[in-house]
């Protein structure tokens, strides 16, 4: 029963984490295009001048605030409300720093005559529903209206950087994703300790092969960027460790807790391995949050 | 005794692990979390009316059935108690969904009305409601759809085999009630310039 069950749950656990590499984000309906840096202009409204001065614009905004502020255009919406597509592009890119939530997005539809300002929930407290509202009908509105794309797009997006600077502060890095990934490491490892207790009672042989096989092999697992020589090093600890764990327990009493802190050790590790995932070249969204927060126009 | 002791603790931590307990739990969590937002942003709804009905009765003495509605609307929103178990009592979330739809639905009425109003609409006090308006409507659909999802996951997740058993003999969680689609009244009052 127990070599079984663990089979099965390491296969999910592999199964996942292939998944997770595989398939990084579904498409939906009325697809959300992809990102593809500060301005995606799908329905050509922009002037290639603009757009470079709205790139380094918004570039260096999100260096000294880590806002991120994105413009997306599509040609049409294909029916669907603008507020609905808004809240499916926020979802799928995460504009935005993870924890802070302070993204924007900017979105036009040409055929459709609609915007929408998209405003993270970080936000929400300088760039209102109210502000981002006045922002759209008075200082957007009226360029588009007269068909200045440009001198809307760049007056809509100093206004909005006007309105959200100061509010956060960049910081040296990004912790991206490290909290997960390390979360499930440490239930990994905690269910390998307990196994490698288990096959040491039994055995101490048995005890230190698991270990010398286990943790290498759920470093390997949980971080994938880990190196030959690292992997040695590591079975060399689970070794020790499977060694070491049964006699702890089995001398030490009921002392039980003290026990897993060499475990603790390990887990600092494995840590240097993974950077920044950013595959849009140069440009990711950083796991922003958005709640429907923000305001809707035409022109 | 010892290895009683540990194939016991071992049996335990694979249970836990893979039984969904704590899937289970955090999944639960999930939903009253997706529940907060989904009543901060009623709550954000409420506190807005009083302001458009005084601006708006200062433009459109003649609208008092309409305005009244919507106060009365409001203050029945206000009576509901908003209990922990209300989300796993079916009766007591189809009322609370009642109240927010008649609300909504006398905001729009409201909404209409005031098309005849050319001075009330050029007001800048009441078009800043209006977006402040529009934007509460717009969380309160993006908070409902969230708060959806979270159920839908919890409830397939409490029901789903190894779950189901370990739901039955340890944590007898309920299942959750989402919101349902009513017809028109709940939609979004629809405003237009």
């Amino acid at each position: 029963m127990l070599p079984l069950s663990c089979i099965v749950y390491l296969v999910s656990c592999i199964l996942y984490l292939a998944s997770c590499i595989l398939f990084p984000v579904q498409a939906h309906a009325l697809d959300v295009p992809k990102v593809q840096g500060y301005v995606n202009d799908y329905a050509d409204m922009i002037s290639p001048s603009a757009k470079a001065q709205l790139e380094s614009e918004l570039k260096n905004f999100e260096q000294t605030d880590s806002t991120q502020i994105v413009i997306l255009t599509i040609p049409s919406l294909k029916g669907e409300a603008i507020e609905d597509f808004g809240i499916k592009v926020a979802e799928s890119w995460k504009v935005g720093q993870k924890g802070k939530d302070n993204g924007i997005i900017f979105i036009a539809a040409k055929q459709d005559r609609k915007m929408r300002v998209e405003v993270g929930r970080g936000l929400e407290g300088s760039l209102t529903d109210l502000m981002t509202g006045r922002i759209i009908d008075l200082v957007v509105k009226p360029r588009f209206k007269r068909g200045d794309f440009d001198g809307g797009f760049i007056a809509g997006v100093t206004a909005l950087i006007d309105a959200s600077r100061g509010e956060f502060k960049a910081e040296g890095d990004r912790r991206v994703k490290r909290r997960d990934t390390s979360s499930r490491f440490m239930t990994f490892l905690i269910f390998g300790a307990f196994v490698i207790l288990f096959l040491g009672s039994i055995s101490r042989i048995l005890g230190g092969a698991a270990g010398a096989i286990g943790l290498p092999a759920m470093v390997y697992m949980a971080f994938a960027s880990v190196g030959p020589v690292m992997l040695i090093i590591l079975a060399a600890g689970g070794l020790i460790m499977g060694l070491l764990l049964p006699i702890l327990f089995s001398s030490g009493g009921h002392h039980r807790g003290g026990g897993f802190l060499p475990g603790g050790g390990y887990y600092g590790t494995g840590g240097g391995g993974f950077g920044g995932g950013s595959d849009f070249g140069g440009f990711s969204g950083g796991g922003g949050g958005f709640g429907g927060g923000g305001a809707s126009g035409d022109w | 005794m010892k290895k009683c002791f540990y194939i016991l603790l071992t049996v335990l931590i694979m249970f836990t692990s893979s039984c969904g307990y704590n899937t289970m739990q955090a999944n639960e969590e999930a939903v009253k979390a997706a529940w907060g937002d989904v009543e901060a942003s009623y709550q954000r709804r409420s506190d807005l009316i009083p302001n458009l009905v005084e601006v708006v009765k200062a433009y459109a003495k003649h609208e008092k059935e309409t305005l009244t509605a919507v106060t009365e609307a409001r203050a029945k929103v206000g009576t509901i108690q908003m209990s922990k178990g209300m989300l796993e009592d079916p009766k007591a979330f189809t009322q609370f969904q009642a109240a927010q739809g008649a609300l909504s639905s006398a905001l729009s009425r409201l909404m209409v009305v005031v098309e005849k109003y050319p001075d009330l609409k050029a007001n800048q006090n009441f078009q800043d409601l209006q977006h402040q308006l529009e934007g509460t409507e717009n969380r309160i659909n993006v908070a409902r759809v969230r708060y959806n999802k979270s159920v839908e996951t919890f409830n397939t997740s409490i029901r789903i085999f190894p779950n189901s058993l370990t739901n039955n003999m340890l944590l007898h969680l309920k299942l959750k009630e989402p919101f349902k689609a009513e017809a028109g009244a709940e939609k979004a009052p629809q405003v237009k310039f």
